[in-house]
């Protein structure tokens, strides 16, 4: 409720006493050599103050899954906006006209900025996954089919830009807070950077206007720059982008160039796949790897594939390095994959839906990693069941009829499907290294408490969690409460990413609350004699003879008495759950969740440009625990995804981004907004918590390729590059990449 | 130069450059953080704020231009009693995420809704065509105000 009074308060509503502001100095050249850096202090806005990277006091790098990101610039500048010296002073404009006292003289060197340049350096990372033969398979097939995809940056683009506040309290105590995903990860990487134990340091987000994974490693390299310019400074420091920085500067989603080469029987069933994925890094590794890894498992789509044979790169260009967005790597290659299956289904003569239905994967099925799926796979059902809603299969074939009769400027309409599913929860061992803990505890007022690391950024985890807590201990959700995720207090339960939170999380929170009342319960039966049967609803706890008190009563009585308070537990990730990393073999997720999206699109005759009317979602992720908030984030990532499909776009000329402001980067408005409809099939997985699988990550996936598709049935131009804006439809066309049949 | 202006139903005034922008003096100023800033040009009405009752952009409007006129914030609706039932409602839809679009979208609807019996879907579209809502896909949003019924 305190976001609709606008009392919720964001980092850049916060304000604290002796606060200065910093602002940061970036590099004009994609590729250069730092020959010099002066300070001119006497022309600076007085009492302002310069850090260059000389003034690191431990290792130069954001700690990430190494450290190769430097916090800033020493010798070499690797892409334009690097950060390569950092002011502070009294205001904003101050600390801006304090850059322009630092001199800098560089060399530039030339920058690898396409696919063809960045492949000459060694690749940031690559990965291959092996299944069957495919060499054999080709043989054995009826038709082989080839075609080459692309996609471009997606910028996350939450309404709250990137920032952050550094102090250091009376104690020496570092303090951090800020918008982000991660607040664990901030803490490493400021112990690593400045060389503060862990105990000095507390990391607490504010609220966080909104993510999507671009709040998950960008943070800590702004906390990192607010906290050195404390330190240097000795006080508060504020760090806040506008859109302008904000966009020039912060990773987006990997561009990617995907081939495929697949060869099917003439029934047009899957026989051999071969998949090479490169991904465009930037000038860093930061997540690179973990992203490609879900590229990779997520290649073949939703389908059958008894040959299959991936090879993935992370390439490394001069550019900003691009990180996670919602879906992280698998948005590209569902865009890939299904574009593939509707050009074989096209070659065939087939209907979009009957070429998805005889491929899509069912319990028992292998996927390429070797993973037998179980029954909580529901790709055919979702499938099924969109079609029962749209009926896709028949008015798809209308409007192909239609458009082969259509004339002059009649509209055109048309109807796209596609199948997308994402792996729940971190990549084959992930969760098994972490087995995160979370606790449960009892308030001096009886109530239960629930610590986390979990970030509330707009997806509800600060209610759900709550909820899982009071369902499991039998009580009210107003006698539970969560614990805001500081450093210094709550364990590290893992990052809010990864569609993680309710199943991993919540699946710790469950038990730990189940064990918390169960230990309640049984120092009552020892403590106030109460006998063993008490059961415990709606907050009320009942004797056997009917007698009834609150739950709050004994809470309290134990937490006064030395009674038990607390219980921590470790995340469980299942026995069964085995992954080889080396040769990517095994379980790489303990489950999926699955979709199928129908999306209509009227497109202008005379100018191309489509326009979404409806899409229709059908998904499964297991038990639904929140239906609002699960349907919000349903709606929310398919909108993402029709931005992705058709306006998105980062356009770059040597190493810069031209479209670098809201008014040039175009997110769909509401007036661009399909109507929705989501649907649920509520199949309560065992794994998780009440049965609940991930959602956040799962309708960024599916929702541009079915666009796409219903691109292609309303105009017979073949689109394969995201986003299919009107000029690159118009080349298509004016290239013949259509259907032929107009 | 000083402005005198009514605030969410107060007598206020101030000092200013008269080119500073509204969403500074009401952040800074008067410390109402309600307000946001999503993008300082025009482009995703996080800072839509109520002058003389119609939205305004509040990082395009010069302060001199308040002078003498009424400007209402988020909270100035939030302290509105009538306001309520209309404020719960984004939250049970699910009009609510993040949050950082909300401040400008609550003003624009509360004014869009006020003295409505009904909501048409085309209507609200057009009025909240300058709202950009990055979390939510607008479909709560619409939700929400379609809702509205005769108070
Ligand atoms: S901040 Fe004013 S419109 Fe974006
Ligand atoms: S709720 Fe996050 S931008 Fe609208």
């Amino acid at each position: 409720m305190d976001k609709v009074t606008g009392e919720a308060l964001y980092t850049d509503d916060l304000t604290l006493p002796g606060m200065i502001f910093g602002a940061t100095l970036r590099s004009p050249h994609p590729h250069a050599r730092i020959k010099r850096v002066r300070w001119k202090s006497a022309s600076a806005p007085d009492g302002a103050i310069c850090i260059t990277s000389g003034d690191i006091p431990g290792p130069n790098g954001v700690q990430l899954l190494d450290d190769s990101w430097p916090v800033l610039a020493d010798k070499i500048v690797h892409h334009i906006g690097e950060p390569v010296a950092l002011t502070a002073a009294a205001t904003r404009e101050a600390a801006q006209r304090a850059l322009q006292a630092i001199e800098i003289e560089y060399e530039p060197l030339p920058p690898a900025l396409s696919w063809e340049e960045a492949e000459q350096l060694e690749p940031l990372y690559t990965l291959s996954l092996n299944h069957g033969d495919i060499q054999q398979a080709f043989t054995q097939a009826d038709s082989i089919f080839e075609e080459e995809y692309r996609t471009g940056h997606q910028e996350q683009l939450y309404i709250e830009c990137q920032g952050m506040i550094a102090w250091f309290d009376d104690d020496g105590m570092l303090k951090i807070i800020g918008s982000m995903q991660c607040p664990y990860y901030v803490q490493k990487a400021l112990m690593h950077t400045l060389q503060i134990p862990e105990d000095k340091i507390s990391v607490k987000p504010a609220a966080v206007g909104g993510a999507f994974g671009g709040k998950e490693d960008f943070p800590s390299l702004l906390a990192i720059h607010a906290a050195l310019l404390a330190r240097h400074s000795g006080h508060p420091v504020k760090m806040v982008y506008d859109r302008h920085e904000d966009l020039m500067v912060t990773p987006k989603r990997h561009p990617s160039r995907i081939r495929h080469r697949t060869g099917v029987s003439k029934e047009g069933r899957l026989l051999a796949m071969e998949i090479k994925i490169d991904l465009d890094g930037g000038a860093f590794q930061t997540l690179s790897p973990v992203v490609l890894s879900r590229a990779v498992l997520h290649a073949t789509g939703p389908y059958r594939c008894p040959n299959v044979q991936i090879f993935g790169r992370v390439l490394r260009t001069h550019t900003v390095p691009n990180a996670a967005f919602r879906g992280f790597g698998a948005p590209q290659v569902h865009f890939a994959v299904e574009r593939m299956i509707d050009h074989v289904a096209r070659a065939l003569k087939m209907n979009p839906f009957d070429i998805r239905k005889i491929n899509v994967v069912h319990p028992e099925d292998r996927l390429a990693t070797g993973q037998v799926l179980d029954e909580s796979t529901s790709a055919h059902l979702v499938l099924e069941e969109v079609e029962k809603i749209t009926k896709f299969r028949r008015r798809w074939r209308s409007m192909e009829r239609a458009r082969a009769r259509r004339q002059g400027d009649e509209p055109m309409r048309g109807i796209g499907l596609s199948l997308s599913f994402h792996g729940a929860g971190f990549t084959g061992l992930g969760e098994h290294r972490m087995r995160s803990p979370a606790t449960v505890r009892l308030t001096a007022d009886g109530r239960m408490e629930v610590l986390t690391a979990q970030t509330e950024m707009g997806q509800g985890c600060s209610t759900i969690l709550p909820q899982i807590a009071a369902a499991a201990a039998g009580l009210r959700l107003e006698d539970v409460i969560a614990h805001e995720p500081d450093t210094a207090v709550v364990p590290d339960s893992g990052p809010t990413v990864a569609s993680r939170t309710t199943m991993i999380v919540g699946g710790t929170v469950e038990r730990a609350a189940r064990e918390l009342r169960d230990r309640v319960i049984h120092w009552a039966q020892e403590h106030l004699g109460t006998g063993p049967d008490l059961e415990i609803r709606d907050s009320e706890v009942r004797g056997p003879k009917g007698s009834v008190s609150p739950f709050r009563d004994i809470g309290r009585a134990c937490y006064e008495q030395g009674g038990p308070r607390e219980v921590t537990l470790h995340h469980e990730p299942p026995a069964w759950q085995e992954f080889d990393e080396s040769t990517y073999r095994g379980v790489a997720y303990a489950t999926y969740g699955w979709a199928a999206h129908v999306i209509e699109v009227d497109i202008d005759p005379d100018t191309l440009e489509p326009r979404p009317l409806k899409a229709t979602g059908v998904a499964e992720v297991g038990r639904v625990i929140h239906p609002t908030m699960c349907k919000g984030q349903f709606e929310g990532g398919t909108l993402q995804a029709i931005g992705y499909a058709l306006t998105e776009e980062m356009k770059m000329k040597q190493g810069k981004y031209l479209n670098d402001r809201l008014t040039t980067y175009i997110i769909p408005t509401m007036k661009d907004s399909p109507k929705m409809e989501v649907t649920f099939l509520d199949r309560p997985w065992q794994g998780g918590a009440f049965g609940a699988k991930g959602i956040g990550e799962l309708p960024m996936n599916g929702a541009a390729p079915a666009v796409i598709q219903a691109i292609e049935n309303a105009t017979g131009i073949i689109p394969v590059a995201l986003p299919s804006t009107p000029e690159r439809l118009y080349r298509w066309m004016m290239e013949g990449r259509t259907t032929g049949e107009d | 130069m000083k402005i005198d202006f009514v605030l969410n139903g107060r007598k206020v005034s101030a000092e200013g450059d008269p080119m500073d922008r509204l969403l500074d003096l009401l952040r800074e100023k008067f410390k109402l953080t309600g307000t946001k800033e999503g993008c300082g040009e025009g482009e995703c009405g996080a800072c839509t704020v109520l002058l003389d009752g119609e939205p305004v952009l509040s990082c395009l409007v010069p302060i001199f231009q308040c002078q003498g006129r009424e400007v209402m914030t988020v909270e100035g609706v939030a302290a509105d009693p009538e306001a309520q039932a209309f404020l719960e409602r984004f939250v049970q839809e699910g009009g609510v995420q993040c949050g950082a679009c909300t401040p400008g979208i609550i003003v624009t609807g509360w004014k869009l809704s006020q003295n409505k019996a009904r909501l048409r879907r085309g209507e609200i579209k057009n009025a909240l065509a300058g709202n950009l809502c990055r979390c939510t896909g607008y479909e709560a949003i619409v939700r929400a105000l379609e809702r509205e019924s005769p108070s």
